[in-house]
């Protein structure tokens, strides 16, 4: 992997990277969306995104009832059918790390915190860095922090990538996922530059978004980001993971990522180890068209609970 | 250890379930006569011949094979069509009708998708969103025009020309129908349309939809038939204009017929288009546009990139990625939603692409072959990338019309604008270049009717479409598309 020791380095480095063409990323985004799941394939698709939720509550008016009601669900996300998967972790604030770690136990569902000043990122490092220590005091086995877009829009590109560095180390055991707020960043020539300077940093994932912006994850923008943890993993042999966040509400969303990943990573990345759906309402829907196609009918949206 | 993960990481291994579309939407009928004077006559000597399926080689249809006699018929009808009815409609009549063609093949286009699949063999998501939805955005477009030809350029009051003979290939059946048709009879002519041999189909579709749109009888004929029917009509002394896309030999044939006539000609023929590939092109896209350049439609397309000229400082890396997408592209079953490369239109076609690949072989090209199966029944072709191309060898010179792509390298830019100029064809050319003047630079000395920069394949009614040299003259689309039937 290459060292960086510098920001002019960094720099040189991260404008070498090749342009994203918008029109022809989106073209192949769009001509991917008419992939066509049907039967089986659509059965194993729907288990593999429910294994690949964190199932997310991020409000100021969460409660530790509220989160524990939530890990009941990621646990067992349709009580009466044991086969359908648990999903991959419950994400929340990090005041809420301790009781959804109660809640969980040794379950293999983890516990994923948002810090460093999530959702603006707008503290001083210090700050950032405690509020990172904390969620993995109290338990976190993940941490999405978010970068600073202020200082990547402005060119201290520097500064991005030592916070990266730095909270890498605050998190110790657990796991970082990056959240790039490609929102935020507008071009596609930004996501793919931030997406490599926060893998050069030491992200074991990156994601698109808090969901606290009005444009979230779109298919050309998880498609770019695929595109580099590719290109990063053929250069440096290590593997990151893809998180898409904020406004994917539906099956057939989640199967569009899906043929994303199949159809630009493949095989290694059709896993929750390094795919992940940030998303609230998404789970339900799963869930119903799961029960859809084992019956041939949909059921009331009342059958699931409403966590 | 990652290493050999990555190694492993196969694409595409979620495998997606058979997703056919069905057959039966077609409707298809077990014989179709000939369209003359606004409705379907038998054929004079009563021949008939069949259209197969080249996905699974099963008869779709009969069609009606037009003799002199029929075409002369179907001259006749124009002409007096064009004297009695058109040529004294307005503008804004003449309108009204294409609106309600486009309409029509807007409300049939589920049908006319299924119906192009079965008979041509490419994948019913190309027909599905290609095809038919740009032969109906092709009539909506001329519609537009019909009663502002004053304003088009061509002086006040243009005229029409009279009566059309148009010929059409097979690869994109029912949209170069559209290509030929609109413009004509927006500027006022009327019609004699021969659609190809292998794919008579969705022009028979269309012609119902002609009825249904109550088109006055004769303004649009359709015979069907083999070379002698395309021949006949280029030599019937009626016609007053000769419209035709195909191959270059066939071109050069017409040329020669209808030299010493009064006929005006436009040619849409052969190309051995070049993709161009600088150092800082984006690269993820141009991957997809290569792609896109020679595979879509399984390279039957005269603008087809079929040359890629690559930059020698990122050959390999492009070369590694390309054909890491090949392998990737899925080849089957046409009627299935999810396939990407169909069936080669006809056995004489496979054996062209095969003849010229085994000549590539014997030249001393690298060649890459996607290991894709092949369905046992039908006429398939494996996705083919040959590396190692030199300027002389027949791959690079010669139209192979498959999905068979020639990489070949350059230095500077001045080298890239020779060799993709050294070719006896002038269609198409692709620039990919992240930097706008190169791009400019090497457009502006490409001898090419149609350049791309940064994409392939695109096509709109608005844009003019067309080539030079052997490629053939004359414009189709855009606003120039009129001229080819315009008095002007």
């Amino acid at each position: 992997m290459p060292a960086v020791e510098s920001e002019t380095q960094l720099r040189a480095l991260l404008t070498a990277l090749s342009g994203v063409d918008a029109v022809g990323v989106e073209a192949r985004a769009a001509k991917l969306a008419t992939r066509s799941i049907k039967k089986s394939t659509k059965m194993k698709a729907i288990d593999l995104a429910i294994s690949m939720v964190d199932l997310t509550t991020l409000e100021g008016a969460d409660t530790p009832g509220r989160v524990r009601s939530l890990c009941a669900k990621a646990l067992r996300p349709d009580p009466r059918d044991s086969s359908v998967p648990s999903v991959a972790a419950v994400c929340v604030y990090p005041d809420l790390v301790a009781p959804a770690r109660s809640a969980l136990g040794t379950a293999s569902v983890a516990v994923a915190s948002v810090a460093t000043a999530f959702p603006s990122g707008r503290a001083s490092l210090n700050v950032k860095l405690l509020d990172v220590r904390e969620a993995v005091e109290a338990g976190a086995d993940e941490i999405d922090m978010v970068i600073d877009r202020g200082a990547f829009l402005s060119g201290r590109l520097g500064q991005v990538f030592d916070e990266v560095v730095a909270v890498k180390e605050a998190c110790g055991e657990a796991h970082l996922k990056v959240i790039l707020e490609t929102g935020e960043l507008v071009t596609y020539d930004n996501v793919r530059r931030a997406s490599w300077l926060a893998m050069l940093g030491g992200a074991d994932f990156i994601k698109t978004s808090t969901g606290k912006v009005s444009v979230n994850a779109t298919p050309p923008v998880a498609l770019v980001m695929l595109e580099a943890v590719r290109d990063f993993a053929e250069t440096t042999g290590r593997i990151v993971g893809v998180k898409v966040a904020g406004g994917i509400r539906n099956t057939k969303d989640a199967m569009k990522y899906l043929v994303l990943v199949n159809e630009t990573v493949g095989s290694t990345w059709l896993t929750p180890e390094l795919f992940r759906f940030g998303a609230s309402s998404l789970l339900n829907d799963l869930l119903m068209q799961r029960l859809k196609q084992q019956r041939g009918a949909y059921v009331r949206p009342d059958e699931f609970s409403g966590d | 250890m990652t290493e050999k993960k990555l190694a492993n990481s196969q694409l595409g291994s979620l495998d997606y379930d058979p997703a056919p579309e069905s057959a039966s939407i077609a409707r298809l009928k077990p014989s179709y006569g000939l369209f003359i004077n606004g409705e379907f006559t038998d054929p004079s000597r009563h021949e008939q011949f069949v259209t197969l399926n080249p996905a699974t080689e099963e008869t779709l249809a009969t069609v009606a094979q037009a003799s002199a006699v029929d075409v002369d018929a179907a001259v006749s009808a124009a002409r007096k069509a064009y004297e009695t009815v058109w040529s004294k409609t307005t503008g804004a009549e003449r309108s009204k009708y294409l609106f309600r063609i486009a309409r029509l093949i807007q409300e049939r286009s589920r049908e006319l998708a299924v119906v192009e699949t079965l008979d041509n063999g490419k994948p019913i998501r190309e027909s599905r969103d290609i095809d038919i939805p740009l032969a109906a955005a092709h009539f909506f477009y001329y519609a537009g025009w019909a009663d502002k030809l004053d304003h088009a350029g061509f002086g006040a009051n243009p005229q029409p020309i009279g009566v059309a003979g148009q010929i059409i290939p097979w690869n994109f059946p029912l949209l170069m129908a559209a290509w030929k048709l609109a413009p004509a009879l927006a500027a006022g002519n009327t019609c004699v349309l021969k659609p190809a041999e292998t794919t008579p189909l969705s022009a028979l579709i269309l012609a119902e939809i002609l009825q249904q749109a109550e088109l006055p009888a004769g303004v649009v004929n359709i015979v069907t038939g083999d070379g002698s029917t395309g021949a006949a009509l280029v030599d019937h002394r009626g016609v007053d204009k000769i419209a035709f896309t195909g191959s270059t030999d066939v071109g050069r044939l017409i040329q020669q017929r209808v030299a010493v006539s009064q006929k005006r000609l436009t040619l849409e023929l052969g190309g051995k288009g070049a993709n161009i590939v600088f150092e800082d092109a984006p690269i993820d896209e141009m991957i997809e546009g290569i792609i896109d350049g020679i595979f879509f439609n399984q390279g039957h397309v005269c603008c087809a990139g079929s040359r890629l000229l690559v930059q020698e400082s990122v050959a390999d890396e492009v070369l590694r990625r390309l054909v890491r997408r090949v392998e990737q592209l899925r080849l089957g079953d046409p009627m299935d939603k999810n396939t990407d490369v169909g069936a080669i239109n006809s056995a004489q076609q496979l054996a062209r692409i095969e003849e010229l690949t085994e000549f590539g072989e014997s030249e001393g090209a690298t060649r890459y072959t996607s290991s894709c199966e092949l369905p046992e029944k039908g006429y398939w072709f494996a996705p083919t990338v040959f590396a190692n191309v030199s300027q002389s060898h027949r791959i690079a010179r010669e139209e192979i019309f498959g999905p068979v792509l020639s990489v070949l390298t350059f230095r500077t830019p001045e080298e890239a604008v020779a060799k993709a100029n050294n070719t006896n064809y002038g269609l198409a050319c692709g620039v990919w270049s992240e930097k706008g003047s190169r791009t400019l630079w090497v457009a502006e000395r490409l001898s090419a009717g149609v350049i791309w920069a940064n994409t392939y394949n695109r096509f709109d009614p608005t844009s003019p479409f067309g080539g030079v040299r052997e490629s053939g003259f004359g414009r189709e689309g855009g606003r120039h598309g009129l001229e080819a039937y315009l008095n002007v």
